[in-house]
């Protein structure tokens, strides 16, 4: 077993709502629970993939590794250190060792710059490189290796001069600057063209396996975790539901969320057009400030029994391989599948109304 | 028996005239959508998909122009009637359009009742009980309860904004209606729910839908036929059965675009994709203008133009390739 790169463990992050004056007046105070208790180890060299809907507080726990939000609760470490409060130059050092990559790669350079001005900025940052044409050598070979060739045909562009593709190369190589172990990669392609998509995946894995990376990948889409990660971990209300190998999360589903999120999935076979999607799941997501008592799943489960809500939380456990899910009543659900359902569905809503 | 044709497009050409020049975003584009039928058009971002469904309503954005063809809404040439006969007889009357981020499109500083009304009172004259029966008819007909209609859009969760938006495209009962990315922007889990209530509403109304989006999985579930678009043009056009089916599609961007799309319950080494950009449509390549990007490119493809040719029923495709051998 190689040594874990990054720890959390019970992180946790809740954000105060903002309060009326009669709140203030009686002392009560509410929190959004974006991330309520998250624990995960990523290994070196791994694809380490966190999926689940907006909301779900994925973004937010990638934000606080790389200690861009101040966390809450829990202990984060990288590398064996204790990172969870760092400062200073503590926390300088850690920003250099974890980088991230952006969800929009329109937004999130700035459009004065130039590419090398985009590439420079980090550098100068953190004072790397001796001198102007050191710096200058390492943004070639960087843009180089995104395949953004001949570099001096970029090195002169302002970022809405690029595509959605390059763009998102570029930013790929902003993170590349300094050199990092862990890259926090928020959506890297969601809005990126279809056809081009695998190509910055392709090209992330491949620089993944020449620098020996760790990635945290972010998404929302289960089908490009699937291709793109080495192990998976679903969440749902700021807490992980779970995790394991991605083909085996995907293919073996014990959750009964994530089966409602692969059955959501739409896929590119034939025969589909006159059937209607089965989405084993009901009503809307809760808002994070009011967290269902018990399993937070159970008011949108198919499957919930009166312990689901009457008892404590489930957490996740190990059924082997790897494999962790935190449903209480998982063994029963893969036994019996479908069957085991204590509620239907609510896609009919429609027809309900309708009726009514 | 073959069934009624409700929109017919005939050669429709629409342009941008930009300082750059004219950007060809809708070149000769001819097809037909059937009473009750979905069809389904795909492409990259900025193949004109977008473009052709603003045509479509003609209400072109500036400074794009319809230059030429032919749009048949029942028989009719939409292209012949004046604006204003086009906005009384037309537009949301017979063609209805969900855009792209609808959602976003409600004004946040009315309720939903004041928006349907509005768009309600621009077509009809009614008395006020019947206006507010007619739109809580169609908010529980996308499935939502009575009380949205005094709710703010920022009382409504991604998912209802779509319904809404849904619900007041189909307000006036338009024979066709245009989806442009409709679910793009939300979950999988509500995406799957609006794709459900489409099919239902297709089902249930006989509606015809104009679905647009650049995910050919999306296309895969909701489209009985489907439009690859490439540069303005049609790459190709086939039913469900032709493109997904074991046979495969025919077009080599089709199979370069399906090849992209990743699936969910099957483990793939690497993922293929299409190297290079769409070209630039101010001066796009010659022949076939998928041939710089094409892995079977032939000497013929740069030099001669390719036009659309059936090569089964209701299968047509635009590649030498495919006429050769």
């Amino acid at each position: 077993m190689t040594e874990p790169i990054l720890t959390v463990e019970n992180l946790t992050k809740w954000f105060p709502v903002k309060r009326s004056l009669r709140q203030v007046l009686r002392g009560e105070r509410t929190w959004v629970r974006a991330v309520d208790g998250v624990s995960f180890s990523v290994n070196k060299g791994e694809i380490f993939g966190l999926v689940g809907e907006s909301g779900c507080g994925k973004t937010t726990t990638g934000k606080l590794i790389m200690k861009l939000l101040e966390i809450t609760d829990g202990k984060l470490t990288v590398k064996g250190r204790d990172a969870t409060h760092v400062r200073g130059s503590a926390l300088a050092e850690h920003r250099r060792d974890v980088q991230m990559i952006f969800q929009d790669p329109y937004s999130s350079m700035n459009p004065r710059f130039t590419i090398r001005d985009v590439l420079m900025e980090p550098l100068e940052i953190h004072k790397v490189g001796k001198s102007e044409s050191e710096r200058d050598a390492w943004v070639r070979e960087i843009l180089q290796e995104v395949k953004l060739s001949p570099p001096d045909e970029f090195l002169v562009r302002h970022p809405h001069m690029l595509s959605g593709g390059q763009r998102q190369r570029a930013a790929t190589a902003r993170t590349l600057m300094l050199n990092p172990s862990i890259i926090v990669a928020d959506e890297p392609v969601s809005m990126i063209d279809l056809s081009t998509r695998a190509e910055i995946l392709y090209m992330m894995k491949q620089l993944q396996r020449e620098m020996g990376l760790t990635y945290i990948y972010v998404t929302h889409d289960l089908s490009t975790a699937r291709y793109f990660v080495d192990r998976l971990a679903v969440m749902y209300l700021g807490r992980i539901i779970e995790m394991g190998r991605g083909g085996t999360v995907i293919d073996e589903a014990l959750h009964p969320y994530t089966k409602a999120l692969i059955g959501a999935v739409c896929e590119p076979v034939a025969g589909r057009v006159n059937q209607d999607k089965d989405v084993p799941i009901k009503g809307e997501i809760p808002a994070a400030t009011n967290i269902p008592p018990g399993c937070r799943f159970h008011p949108r489960c198919l499957y919930a029994v009166r312990e689901c809500w009457e008892e404590e939380e489930p957490t996740l456990v190990d059924v082997g391989g790897g494999h962790f899910v935190a449903c209480r009543r998982y063994d029963e659900i893969r036994r019996l599948g479908p069957a085991a359902r204590t509620s239907e569905a609510s896609l009919g809503v429609r027809r309900k109304n309708a009726s009514a | 028996m073959e069934k009624e044709r409700v929109l017919e497009v005939k050669d429709l050409e629409l342009h941008y005239f930009t300082r750059k020049g004219v950007v060809k975003a809708v070149d000769k584009l001819s097809f037909f959508l059937r009473r009750g039928e979905t069809l389904g058009v795909v492409g990259e971002s900025g193949c004109g998909k977008t473009t052709m469904g603003t045509a479509l309503l003609k209400m072109p954005t500036p400074p794009g122009r319809i230059v030429g063809g032919e749009i048949r809404v029942d028989g009719q040439d939409i292209l012949k009637l004046s604006e204003n006969e086009v906005r009384r007889r037309v537009r949301w009357e017979n063609v209805a359009m969900v855009f792209q981020g609808a959602m976003n499109c409600l004004t946040p500083v009315y309720t939903i009742r004041k928006q349907m009304r509005e768009t309600l009172l621009q077509h009809r004259e009614m008395p006020k009980p019947e206006i507010e029966r007619r739109m809580k008819q169609y908010l529980n007909l996308v499935g939502l309860p009575d009380d949205v209609l005094s709710r703010y859009p920022h009382e409504l969760s991604g998912g209802m904004k779509q319904r809404v938006v849904i619900a007041m495209a189909l307000f006036l009962e338009p024979k066709v209606v245009i989806c442009d990315e409709p679910t793009t922007a939300l979950d999988v889990v509500v995406q799957a729910q609006i794709i459900n209530l489409l099919k239902d509403l297709k089902a249930e109304l006989g509606l015809s839908f104009i679905f647009i989006t650049h995910d050919l999985s999306i296309e895969a579930e909701v489209s009985d036929r489907i439009l690859v678009m490439y540069a303005g043009r049609i790459a190709e056009l086939g039913t469900n059965d032709q493109i997904y089916g074991p046979q495969g599609p025919a077009h080599p961007y089709t199979q370069r675009l399906l090849a992209a799309t990743p699936r969910l319950h099957e483990e793939v080494a690497e993922l293929a994709f299409i190297p290079g950009t769409p070209p630039d449509l101010v001066d796009p390549p010659t022949g076939c203008r998928f041939h710089p990007r094409c892995a079977v490119v032939m000497e013929r493809c740069s030099r001669d133009d390719i036009m659309l040719r059936e090569i089964e029923p209701d299968h047509l495709v635009a590649c030498w390739r495919c006429f050769h051998d």
